[in-house]
């Protein structure tokens, strides 16, 4: 899970601001991370926290009329944020794959499943209609829907949630991307489903070194998935480190807030959870120092209320990756 | 088949066992305030356009048998479409049971015309699963939480009501100055809140709480399942809490009812199900919760179900989880599973490797067994 | 794209837990919103000063006018516009200006009267249709089709024919027309607000039928209605016009747009003036009333307003 060579993405200084009705929204402030070839990175976040944001402004997603992105994004050493539009629609099929929550969103209710995989397949290789079909079906087969010939014919309201789900997946591997971005892929699928589809996904990534992005606010799935963690609080990356520091030795105070805020399903503990106490901060009035400080419980620093901390390596696992984290508050 | 003739219907309808010892170990429980017995929600299946044959039967309740004691938290788990929110809403009549009884505190509340419902609506309450879409956003937090008080004639003239209000808000943890905003200008966990109010202005005795913290983030989840039992502890309510969240069900419940396919399949006190369940659905289901601990997570043993739960409109015979069930064996098909007691002392599971006992399938079609 | 998971601005940034700022503005009815969101939307706002105008002059129409109506003066007929008479005169003399003055009262009575029965009878229909369904709702909608398959014009014709011409008859006709728009409309907002979560949960406290259909109901359904009813104004001064011009609605001496256009049509090689002005009334009042009703479609569309309140959703 090393990364030997160059990454896969180098996301530098990544920067969104959006204009809204309300004032400009600095949504993403100077994001920073790499995926290597194989590796999962899971980018945890609240609602707003904008994580879901940072991803589609890689992929030019987001409307132009209201949105300013700056930085780099490099995957496979071209940046994306700097790319023509055709160049980028080239990259985004073979490139880049992606899944979003509402698998319904993302499949067009009046086409068959086979046609929409097909002209996915065929939109960015000359391949024959047949060859396509053929390959459709063996997506399908591969990403667990049973009897993949006669489910080409069906039209999305004809499967179950989780069948929806495989077919998307399907769509987003079917020309083998080095890059998947998965936008809380699982979270509106039961959890026996979400398990058949995580064991999935890390089968095929196995299979094939696909790099992943799994953006989720589930931290038991991202216990599970993930290589890496960067966790996301207003707009920023409060914490990152590999997923046994982060999960198992949080460092900033918000990360354990989350982790405290979670009922353990192991112990029986009769308290009060700890809470993370008033909502995130809104993107249009972030606060001027830490932007955890309005809800933070420790603030020991006098700097948190006036300045923003930088991420700084708070110690290393053994496999040598930093566990950085954004805070003023030095105690362990 | 013949000598596996079953042992008759001793368990399978009817009270589910014997009372149990304070087995829950935390409080003494009281008797039983909601009970449902043999209670069916099914929805006709149609087609066609003007003529409107019916086509099938969707069964989204078939046949639950549930007691909710006064005083305690039930929570009610189960994947989607398993018909749990169904059950919540038939219990309280938002949703008409179509077979089988429900009784509150001793009253049938099947048989009760529309006005004597609509009385003992006060003493039910619920919470719905999406704060944005359960509050009206044309009326303010005063008009919807004051609204049980003007249904039932409570509190009646302006200032006494207005006091109430200003007391629901602050026992929900809102500052009584917001009464007179309107749900747009709050946030997920806040309008909760209001929703929580609402349920609560009639001081009702029993409250459901449907998905009531599924819609919300993280962090705002905790807050909320803190006020909750908050609560219930200082308003000595009942509480049946239906979530797909088998970690946040755990953490709330003296017990557990685990739904598969429009019945109750396992139930049980919270620490039984939730450590040592005896259902091999729950056992899939538990097993396939992620837990936020990377050495946990890597060495579990994950029981990974085949295929998808199958339709509510096209349930198979005898047991409805051999399906999927990596235990299934012969009187699978052929026995419709009751409810028998095993493990725990109060905990019962419908399961054949427990002692093959229920209904054998060749009077699936007949009349449900009268209450007893 | 996919609808792109917008941040959520929260309420207030430095709330502790759950505590909302008790500084923060004070709540904004609601028709003044819409009315601060219609200012925002330029068309609309000119549109309804317009209509705010015309109003006013149907009003006060006579002491507006320079003249009655009905003043005769041969001695001036078929005058082009001067300073005298600014739209000119017809052919008995009378002021057109005058008579368009006065023509607006008549028309917009008409057009208001229409659409006020077509909105009472019609919503009402479509209220009991679309929230109880069912048989209810098979008997009355069906009952809207076969009133919807008759011809416009020919179902006004007969009801004029028996009850006789007149504005109030004219009214009717007309009403009469627009109930099965006001009923289908009506039912299909019920359809979308009944399954609302927050009709349910207000059922869950106890409300009853009427208390859901009244408080909870009907305002959450009244948006395409209310765009409806503007647009069927306009549709309504058009067809008093059309009817009074076919002789069955308004009768003379009265003025009326739709008759005077009748009564121009005449000489509309000789003195282009007399139907001109009457038109142009009818052209600006029916442009107006779309407008609005489209400025008004977008303005309460309520993710619009979500989004104006800067609420995330």
């Amino acid at each position: 899970m090393q990364q030997v060579s160059a990454p896969l993405l180098e996301v530098e200084d990544l920067r969104v601001r959006l204009r809204t009705p309300r004032g400009p929204a600095e949504v993403v402030n100077g994001l920073s991370y790499t995926v290597g070839r194989g590796e999962t990175v899971a980018v945890v976040g609240e609602s707003g926290s904008g994580k879901s944001v940072s991803v589609l402004a890689l992929l030019g997603l987001l409307p132009a009329r209201v949105a300013t992105v700056t930085g780099s994004a490099r995957l496979d050493g071209e940046d994306l944020l700097t790319m023509s539009p055709e160049r980028l629609r080239e990259v985004r099929g073979p490139g880049v794959g992606m899944v979003f929550q509402d698998p319904m969103t993302s499949l067009n209710p009046v086409l068959t499943i086979g046609r929409q995989l097909v002209e996915g397949i065929r939109a960015h290789g000359e391949v024959s209609k047949a060859a396509a079909r053929e390959r459709a079906a063996g997506l399908l087969a591969e990403v667990g829907l049973p009897d993949p010939q006669r489910a080409l014919d069906r039209y999305p309201h004809e499967l179950s949630g989780g069948m929806r789900q495989r077919v998307v997946i399907a769509i987003a591997l079917a020309n083998n991307p080095s890059l998947l971005i998965a936008d809380e892929a699982t979270t509106a699928l039961d959890v026996t489903v979400q398990a058949q589809i995580l064991d999935l996904v890390a089968g095929l990534q196995s299979e094939h070194g696909t790099g992943v992005i799994w953006i989720t606010h589930d931290l038991g799935v991202v216990a599970g998935i993930a290589d890496r963690v960067l966790v996301m609080y207003g707009g920023r990356c409060v914490e990152d480190g590999t997923v046994d520091d982060v999960l198992e030795r949080p460092a900033h105070p918000y990360t354990r807030g989350l982790l405290g805020a979670l009922p353990d399903l192991a112990s029986a503990d009769d308290g009060e959870l700890a809470t993370v106490p008033g909502v995130p901060p809104a993107p249009t009035d972030l606060p001027p120092g830490c932007v955890f400080w309005p809800r933070c419980p420790v603030r020991s620093d006098p700097r948190c209320a006036t300045e923003q901390p930088p991420l700084a390596v708070v110690g290393a696992s053994g496999g040598g990756l930093p566990h950085r984290a954004a805070t003023w508050c030095e105690e362990g | 088949m013949a000598d596996r003739r079953v042992t008759g219907e001793r368990a399978s309808r009817g009270a589910p066992a014997t009372e149990e010892r304070n087995e829950a170990g935390t409080r003494p429980m009281g008797d039983v305030l909601v009970s449902a017995r043999g209670l069916e929600v099914h929805f006709p299946v149609r087609s066609g356009g003007a003529l409107r044959r019916t086509t099938g039967v969707l069964r989204a309740v078939d046949g639950v048998d549930l007691d909710i004691r006064r005083g305690e938290t039930l929570g009610l788990v189960g994947e989607s479409g398993c018909g749990k929110s169904t059950l919540g809403n038939a219990l309280l009549r938002l949703v008409e049971p179509t077979g089988g009884t429900v009784t509150f505190d001793g009253t049938d509340v099947t048989g009760l015309d529309r006005r004597a419902m609509r009385a003992l609506r006060r003493r039910a309450g619920m919470v719905f699963q999406d704060p944005f879409a359960s509050l009206d956003p044309r009326r303010t937090v005063r008009q919807t939480v004051s609204e049980p008080l003007e249904v039932h004639g409570l509190r009646s003239g302006r200032r006494e009501r207005a006091a109430r209000v200003a007391e629901l808000l602050e026992l929900v943890g809102l500052d009584p100055a917001v009464a007179d905003r309107y749900p747009h200008e709050f946030s997920g966990g806040q309008r909760q809140r209001v929703g929580i109010a609402r349920a609560l202005a009639g001081e009702p005795d029993f409250l459901v709480c449907d998905e009531a913290i599924a819609s919300l983030d993280v962090s705002v989840q905790a807050q909320v399942l803190n006020l909750l039992r908050r609560l219930q502890r200082r308003l000595g309510l009942t509480l049946l809490f239906i979530s797909h969240d088998l970690s946040a069900v755990r953490h709330v419940s003296d017990r557990i009812a685990v739904m598969y396919l429009g019945r109750v399949v396992e139930v049980g006190p919270a620490a039984a199900v939730g450590s040592d369940p005896k259902m091999p659905y729950t056992q899939a289901l538990l097993s396939a919760v992620p837990v936020p601990h990377p050495s946990l997570e890597r060495t579990r043993q994950r029981i990974v179900l085949r295929g998808d739960v199958p339709s509510p409109a096209n349930v198979p015979s005898g047991c409805r989880f051999r399906t999927r069930c990596p235990y299934a064996f012969e009187p699978c098909p052929d026995v419709d599973p009751a409810l028998q007691p095993v493990g725990a002392p109060g905990q019962l599971a419908a399961c054949h490797l427990h002692g093959v006992v229920g209904r054998p399938v060749e009077r699936e079609e007949a009349v449900p067994a009268p209450a007893d | 794209m996919t609808g792109a998971p917008l941040p959520e601005p929260a309420v207030s940034p430095t709330a502790t837990e759950a505590g909302v700022s008790s500084t923060a503005r004070p709540p904004r009815p609601r028709w003044r919103q819409t009315l601060g969101l219609l200012a925002r939307n330029p068309t609309a706002a000119v549109a309804a000063t317009v209509l705010l105008l015309i109003v006013l002059v149907a009003v006060f129409d006579e002491a507006i006018a320079p003249t009655g109506p009905n003043e005769i003066a041969v001695q001036d007929r078929l005058q082009p516009p001067s300073l005298a008479h600014p739209f000119g005169t017809d052919d008995l003399g009378r002021d057109i200006l005058s008579r368009v003055v006065l023509g607006a009262a008549v028309s917009l009575r008409v057009g208001f009267l229409a659409v006020a029965f077509a909105l009472v009878v019609g919503a009402l229909i479509g209220l009991l249709a679309g929230y109880y369904g069912r048989w209810v709702d098979d008997v009355l909608m069906r009952l809207m089709d076969i009133l919807f398959a008759f011809p416009a014009v020919l179902l006004a014709i007969a009801v004029l024919a028996v009850r006789g011409p007149g504005a109030g008859n004219t009214a009717l006709a007309i009403g009469i027309v627009y109930i099965p728009v006001f009923a289908r409309v009506t039912r299909a907002s019920v359809l979308g607000v009944r399954e609302e979560v927050y009709v349910r949960a207000s059922r869950s406290v106890g409300a009853s039928d009427l208390r859901l259909l009244t408080r909870h109901v009907l305002p959450n359904a009244a948006p395409p209605i209310i765009v409806q009813t503007s647009i069927s104004l306009a549709f309504a001064v058009l067809a008093e016009a059309a009817l009074s011009f076919l002789g069955l609605g308004t009768q003379p001496p009265n003025p009326s747009w739709g008759l005077m256009l009748a009564e121009g049509r005449g000489f509309i090689d000789l003195a282009w003036w007399l139907a001109f002005f009457p038109g142009m009334a009818i052209f600006l009042t029916v442009l107006c009333f779309n407008l609005l009703g489209d400025g008004l479609r977008d303005v309460l569309d309520p993710r619009q307003r979500t989004l104006m309140a800067g609420s995330g959703r």
